[in-house]
């Protein structure tokens, strides 16, 4: 039996504005958010959109070779967060980021770094799946080729064919891979715009729920994958499922209403959360 | 079950019943509206091409009138050295005259001569001398050859004047009457495929008035308009939608070039005029100052097109573009404008369109000179299909009428043409995402 379906069993003890209230005064994050090494290291950063703030003063670092989930109820500011490690808001007018982001010791919202290679260094899987209206191949083949990654034809399928693999849809695939990508089911033009994202081979990997619209077998691939990934790479991803959570992170951090309420090591969260709030979501009392 | 929600259901479902006939009524009068609007404006289009087509079709038949000619060396080649200028500047009317003569011998008063050689065109000579320059063997045979009527044979031939009527109202009189239903009764007189009004500039003669001088000026026009004004639009859409700060300088340029779609086209006669002719030094009266103030009235047009193209494209897909380290430029590129390009190109198309079918600002560039030489190039004094119509449509021979309705034929061809290639073109370049 999962946390969820447990929590459903039991009676709900109302989270009162009171509650709230205390949480917003002691808004600093329980638990460690500094990595020992770190890759990204985020400090006191502030989202807005417009007047309304959707991030307040979150510390978190995301470390070398490692998973860090990112869980919290619906409009928590998950993908806001997210989106601000590869500077994606910036395409949003109105919103307003401030704070230190650092990759690898580089403040990335300097007004001289150049976000394209930014970008390239760190891939973003987006929570709706948006393949381009082009064919299948074309999907994973033009992030290496804009940034010329391979030296002839050969070397580009053989690149195409093994991210195809790693996102689990090549044997779907391998047959059509001249048709339009917005052909695939919504599951499989997940698994497309994963295998687009690491054809670039980015230093660090956003997924914004890659798996909400996955079955149990894909999304076991792609939880594969990830692990797979974190040896190489470092890996932040949004997700609703606890269990995915649990399986494939070592860090999680819970989000509510904008603040980062609790972080730390994974198992610790889900079995002995320190937090009111994150007790409240994991056992299923909240979102 | 016995929960509430369980309870209610069947309330509910009676609701919704209740209220389905309504919401079919409702449905089926917006059906019967639409199908009516449908209904009344094909009715209306209908309407407008059977008169036209009614009017005009007769013009693509023209009367011609078979005479055995004598291509007399004596008039064409005096020297007998087969001189080409000697040749080109011979009297052939002459020889189309002695024709007449020869087949009324009992002409012989010259007011009653003049009627006779009336029946002619005077492009009869332009005939004679082509068919001599193409072969000048001919000189000194005799051949049958169909020679163009005049345009009163003509209208009397298609019925248009009515031969009841007492001589003093009818435009052909009873001597010239007599002798075309004299060739009539020979079998000289027949309608032949009007070549010349595809391949003639225009004339004072309807006989001799072609759309082919109009129909070149409007080519050059619309190809420059083209040339011109879609990279522009193109560039001044994506730079204001995707790259331009969205501040108030932006807004008061929207405001502007929303204001200048509606700005009448007269004012951009009036402009190009003063800019263009008077300032650049644009020669007047040419396709290229035509199509410069062309461009001006059909900028709006397309830009407003291709922001709402651009609009249309959803934003995941500059999102993925930018995700794996696109750059702005590469989004726009290789993602956003192939897919905003249909709705592009039916703007450009429905502009094109516009500019085609436009007279007013024409005028005041002098593009409605009587300009009887087909322009050969974008720098040629030239005239436009509308504009053409608009001046037939002005002149009283009776000849022209048919042409004007045959013109705005012409004109309506081309119209359908290019909606037609808006349609492939969008079929084509549209996209599933
Ligand atoms: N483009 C935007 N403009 C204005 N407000 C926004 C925008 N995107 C998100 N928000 C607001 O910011 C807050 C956080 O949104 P965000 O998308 O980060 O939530 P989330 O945690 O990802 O939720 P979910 O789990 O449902 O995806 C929400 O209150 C949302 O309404
Ligand atoms: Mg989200």
């Amino acid at each position: 039996m999962s946390t969820t379906a447990e929590a459903v069993g039991q009676a709900k003890a109302a989270i009162t504005s009171a509650d709230l209230a205390k949480a917003r005064e002691v808004s600093a994050t329980v638990g460690e958010f500094r990595s020992p090494t770190p890759r990204m290291v985020c400090r006191n950063v502030n989202v807005w959109y417009a007047d309304k703030q959707a991030i307040k003063d979150v510390n978190l670092d995301i470390g070398k070779n490692e998973v860090v989930s990112m869980i919290g109820p619906s409009g928590c500011g998950k993908s806001t967060f997210l989106r601000c490690l590869n500077r994606m808001n910036d395409t949003i007018a109105g919103c307003r980021v401030s704070g230190t982001l650092e990759l690898d010791g580089v403040d990335i919202y300097d007004k001289r770094l150049d976000v394209v290679p930014l970008r390239a260094q760190v891939g973003m899987v987006f929570q709706k799946p948006n393949p381009f209206p082009k064919s299948i191949y074309e999907n994973v083949a033009y992030g290496p080729r804009i940034h010329g990654l391979t030296n002839d034809k050969a070397e580009l399928d053989a690149l195409v064919e093994e991210s195809l693999r790693k996102a689990g849809l090549w044997e779907e695939v391998k047959d059509r891979l001249d048709q339009p990508g917005t052909g695939l089911s919504g599951g499989q033009q997940q698994r497309l715009c994963i295998a687009r994202t690491i054809a670039v081979s980015p230093e660090v990997i956003l997924m914004d729920e890659p798996c909400s619209a996955l079955d149990p077998i894909a999304t076991a691939k792609i939880e594969e994958l990830i692990d797979e990934l974190r040896a190489n790479y470092s890996i932040a991803i949004v997700t609703h499922s606890m269990q995915q959570a649990a399986r494939v992170s070592q860090r999680t951090a819970y989000f509510h209403l904008g603040d980062l309420i609790e972080v730390g090591q994974t198992d610790q969260i889900f079995t002995n959360p320190r937090h009111r709030l994150t007790e409240d979501y994991i056992t299923g009392r909240f979102g | 079950m016995n929960s509430p929600i369980a309870a209610a259901r069947p309330r509910a479902i009676d609701r919704v019943n209740q209220s389905l006939k309504r919401r079919y009524a409702a449905e089926r009068r917006f059906r019967f509206l639409g199908a009516s609007a449908v209904v009344i404006g094909l009715l209306f289009v209908t309407i407008l091409f059977v008169d036209i087509i009614g009017k005009g079709y007769t013009a693509f038949w023209q009367t011609s009138i078979q005479l055995s000619i004598y291509f007399d060396p004596e008039v064409i080649d005096p020297s007998g050295e087969r001189d080409p200028q000697e040749l080109r500047r011979a009297d052939y009317q002459k020889l189309a005259r002695d024709a007449l003569r020869a087949e009324f011998p009992e002409v012989q008063r010259r007011q009653e001569l003049r009627e006779l050689y009336g029946l002619l065109s005077t492009g009869v000579a332009q005939q004679l001398a082509e068919r001599v320059q193409a072969n000048p063997e001919r000189i000194g045979t005799t051949e049958a050859v169909w020679l163009l009527a005049d345009d009163d044979v003509d209208m009397l031939i298609k019925g248009k004047i009515d031969r009841d009527l007492p001589e003093s109202d009818r435009r052909v009189k009873d001597r010239p009457l007599a002798w075309i239903e004299a060739l009539e009764a020979k079998g000289a007189i027949e309608k032949h495929f009007n070549t010349p009004f595809f391949s003639n500039g225009t004339s004072r003669e309807p006989e001799l008035a072609g759309i082919a001088g109009a129909l070149m000026g409007s080519f050059y026009t619309l190809l420059l308009t083209l040339l011109f004004s879609f990279p522009i639009a193109v560039a001044t859409a994506v730079y204001l939608e995707e790259f331009a700060p969205k501040n108030r300088w932006t807004d008061l340029i929207e405001v502007n070039i929303n204001n200048l779609a509606a700005v009448p086209s007269i004012v951009f006669g009036l402009l190009g005029l003063a800019v263009f002719i008077n300032f650049f030094g644009v020669p007047r009266s040419t396709p290229l100052v035509g199509a410069l103030v062309l461009t001006l009235m059909t900028l709006p047009t397309i830009i407003i097109a291709s922001r709402a193209a651009l609009k249309s494209v959803p934003p995941s897909i500059r999102e993925a573009a930018l995700g794996v380290g696109a750059s702005p430029l590469q989004t726009q590129f290789h993602h956003v404008l192939p897919l905003a390009m249909p709705g592009m190109l039916t703007g450009t198309i429905i502009g094109m369109a516009q500019a085609l079918g436009e007279t007013a600002p024409l005028l005041m560039i002098g593009m409605i000179a009587f300009i009887v030489d087909i322009p050969g190039g974008a720098t040629d004094a030239a005239t436009v299909l509308p504009v053409q119509i608009f001046l037939w449509a002005d002149s009283p021979e009776r000849g022209f009428v048919e042409r004007t309705s045959a013109a705005i034929m012409v004109l309506l061809a081309f119209l359908i043409a290019m909606n037609l290639t808006a349609v492939m073109l969008r079929r084509k370049f549209e996209r599933r995402w």
